[in-house]
């Protein structure tokens, strides 16, 4: 052993350690997933989204492998799959995020109420205005409570009197259940409030623009249990007005606020199902994998 | 349990050396805040100590017998008559009641140097404005001359060496002794421009210089480079030239800042044949300069703010534009507004590029426009250093204490602005 140089001692050591891991019967890191092939039920007969072969690079690096899904009217459908597996990035695509970041790029159709979001004629502003978005961070802007509400509404113009903007913000604050907290201190500055609080103030600011389509990129996994039991209250009764994508790190999250889940799996979607049947018996094994807890 | 034991030993005796190092890693820090504080000091009491007496005038308040015989002058109105007139002899006349010993015409002459050489334009000047005041005595106050305030000022200082004659010294004393020759807050420093002579020169051409080229420096600096940042920052591709750009922006803030005199020279003056020694040349000379701090600092700024609020106002759908407008350049305004104010801090303490356009020139006049000929403060106490007199010597101290107070508010202004905008927000 002292004879051998450090790297190659190195790998006999985790050879030595290698039977210690319990070996599978099906090694999901073997399973092969045929590239554009989705399990389950990804189409849906009246979609607000209909998304076809979407690929998504960064540079050299395919994030999003030829990923083709529907997105039903009303619908609350969580994103789920280990970290880096690219459900961000999808999602991130539905209101064109991903823009800033210049080596991305996007291809396949993408359809919002059958246009092209990705055409060149297609103005981002518009489709943010239409798909609002949570984020994984509550985010407010340094301003105050109300300031932070109205802003969307101010930059879009949909208000043209105070008494209106006024309905806007309290509105808004009440589907977001922030109001009651809220309405004492309007003027108060926004960051002052607790995470729980920022995070639904920052679901008041986007459904201020009233938005057909909700993005929210993991908006629970900076907030404490009350906190997100507050919040997928919420998003149960949004669900009655709004399309709701929500990526979540939590399968019991996803359990509990979706009518379908999507599962990805290192860029790929692997399956698309009902909510309970994905939990329940899963159809593909690499869905099975995960959900039993098998990696992630 | 031995092992243990052994190891938790090594641990402690580990941790005192692991103490003993921390300790002496504090010892340096604090040497080093106690060097720099130091120095501080010692610049700062060098500066006083040779510059507050330059805050003190000396001056000669005579009785002026305005006697027209005496002065040859029997209409003050007449420019011909004024022209000719004696002005010394009533003063002579005012000091020999304080000294009568004075009478021949080499001691005359000795008591008519102890007063500063404006003291006859001075009486000039009152008979020409109050024509009415020839006949009558007039009390006046006269600078005294700047052998007679050195002598005052620093007759114990062996720095200073005194030229006047024993004679003069005496009278001095006697003067003193009667009040006549006394000592106030020097105003004529806040209240002139420069002069041949110490007790005459003042420092307001030179403030107003200052003002008057740091408000052009401002007006081209602040705005060119916040756009500059701004759009490097926000707007600009990611390509070869604009990384060109911005390694040359990083090297013009290396660059000596008299190349910029010999731009400003060249391209100013030469080329757009632009006047010499005013403001506003030297106002674009030192933007020029300033530039590049202002961008590095302000392009800080802008990417120290969090790129989620970027991502919160694009998510409502606010363009690029406005997420611009209303959150990156709000938020990054504190830090923008630091490293504007502390490039024009160093604007203001520059020499080197102004001695190139001709901001060094005597001038007496206090610039009243930015095309006037002017100086600016730093390089109006370099005139005052070089000069041989030595009143001006301590009108160079008085002068860097005036330039300290000014950078020194400029950046408390930085920091209280920096604190009341980060509240704000």
């Amino acid at each position: 052993m002292n004879t051998m140089n450090p790297s190659i001692s190195a790998e006999a050591d985790m050879q030595d350690q290698g039977p210690a891991i319990p070996v599978r019967e099906n090694n999901p890191e073997d399973t092969v997933i045929e590239e554009g092939k989705t399990v389950g039920k990804p189409f849906a007969a009246d979609p607000k989204f209909k998304l076809r072969n979407v690929s998504v690079s960064y540079g050299k690096d395919r994030a999003i492998k030829d990923i083709s899904l529907d997105i039903g009217r009303n619908e609350v459908i969580s994103f789920i799959g280990p970290s880096g597996c690219g459900k961000s990035t999808f999602l991130r695509c539905l209101n064109r995020m991903n823009d800033s970041i210049d080596i991305c790029r996007v291809t396949g159709e993408l359809l919002l109420d059958d246009e092209d979001i990705y055409h060149s004629k297609r103005d981002v502003v518009e489709l943010r205005a239409r798909v609002g978005m949570v984020f994984q961070k509550p985010n407010p802007f340094p301003k105050s409570i109300y300031d932070n509400v109205a802003y969307g509404p101010r930059i879009h113009g949909l208000a043209n009197r105070k008494s209106d903007l006024d309905d806007i913000v309290e509105n808004s604050l009440r589907k977001a259940g922030l109001w009651d907290e809220a309405k004492d201190r309007l003027d108060s500055i926004a960051t002052g409030m607790s995470g729980g609080q920022q995070q639904r103030l920052c679901i008041a600011r986007a459904i201020a623009v009233s938005p057909e389509v909700i993005l929210m990129d993991e908006p629970c996994s900076a907030l404490d249990p009350i906190a997100t039991a507050r919040v997928e209250e919420l998003i149960a009764e949004m669900s009655e007005s709004y399309t709701i994508v929500i990526v979540t790190h939590s399968m019991q999250q996803a359990a509990r606020v979706s009518h379908r889940t999507a599962y990805f799996h290192l860029g790929h979607l692997v399956e698309v199902n009902e909510t309970n049947k994905v939990f329940t018996s899963p159809e593909h094994q690499l869905t099975e994998s995960y959900i039993t807890g098998r990696f992630g | 349990m031995s092992n243990q034991s052994s190891q938790a030993e090594i641990v402690r005796n580990s941790l005192n050396r692991r103490y003993r190092k921390e300790r002496r890693f504090r010892l340096y820090g604090m040497l080093a805040i106690f060097i720099a504080l130091a120095a501080l000091a010692t610049l700062f009491v060098d500066i006083i100590y040779k510059g507050h007496s330059g805050f003190v005038k000396t001056t000669i308040t005579l009785d002026v017998p305005l006697d027209p015989e005496m002065m040859y002058l029997d209409d003050p109105t007449d420019a011909d008559q004024l022209s000719m007139a004696d002005f010394v002899a009533p003063i002579i006349a005012a000091l020999q009641e304080h000294i009568p010993e004075a009478e021949t015409a080499g001691q005359k002459r000795e008591l008519g140097r102890l007063l500063g050489s404006y003291a006859a334009s001075e009486v000039r000047d009152l008979l020409e404005n109050n024509p009415d005041l020839l006949g009558t005595t007039q009390t006046i106050e006269f600078l005294a001359h700047d052998r007679v305030s050195t002598y005052v000022k620093h007759a114990d200082n062996p720095r200073y060496s005194i030229k006047l004659s024993e004679q003069q010294q005496r009278w001095v004393d006697q003067l003193l002794e009667k009040g006549v020759i006394d000592t106030s807050f020097n105003d004529v420093l806040f209240s002139r421009g420069d002069s041949r002579e110490p007790a005459n020169a003042g420092i307001l051409g030179a403030i107003v210089g200052s003002l008057l080229t740091m408000l052009v420096t401002l007006a081209i600096a602040f705005p060119v480079g916040i756009a500059a940042a701004v759009y490097l920052e926000e707007f600009a591709p990611q390509n070869k030239f604009t990384d060109f750009i911005e390694v040359n922006i990083n090297n013009l803030a290396a660059v000596p800042s008299i190349i910029f005199g010999l731009l400003g020279l060249a391209v100013f003056i030469g080329l757009f044949g632009m006047p010499r020694s005013v403001p506003v040349v030297g106002g674009m000379v030192l933007a020029l300069m300033t530039l590049p701090t202002i961008i590095i600092s302000s392009r800080a700024a802008i990417k120290s703010v969090p790129p989620s609020i970027r991502e919160a106002a694009e998510g409502v759908g606010a363009s690029k534009m406005q997420v611009v407008l209303h959150h990156v350049i709000p938020l990054a305004m504190p830090g923008m507004l630091t490293g504007s104010i502390i490039g024009m801090a160093q604007a203001l303490g520059e020499t080197a590029p102004l001695l190139l356009i001709g901001m060094v020139a005597f001038i007496v006049d206090v610039p009243g426009g930015f095309f006037d000929s002017a100086t600016v403060l730093p390089v109006q106490i370099y005139l005052w250093a070089s000069a041989s007199e030595q009143g001006f010597v301590e009108l160079a101290s008085a002068g860097i204490m005036v330039l300290l107070t000014f950078m020194i508010s400029m950046n408390a202004l930085a920091i209280w602005l920096r604190k009341r905008l980060e509240r704000r927000w």
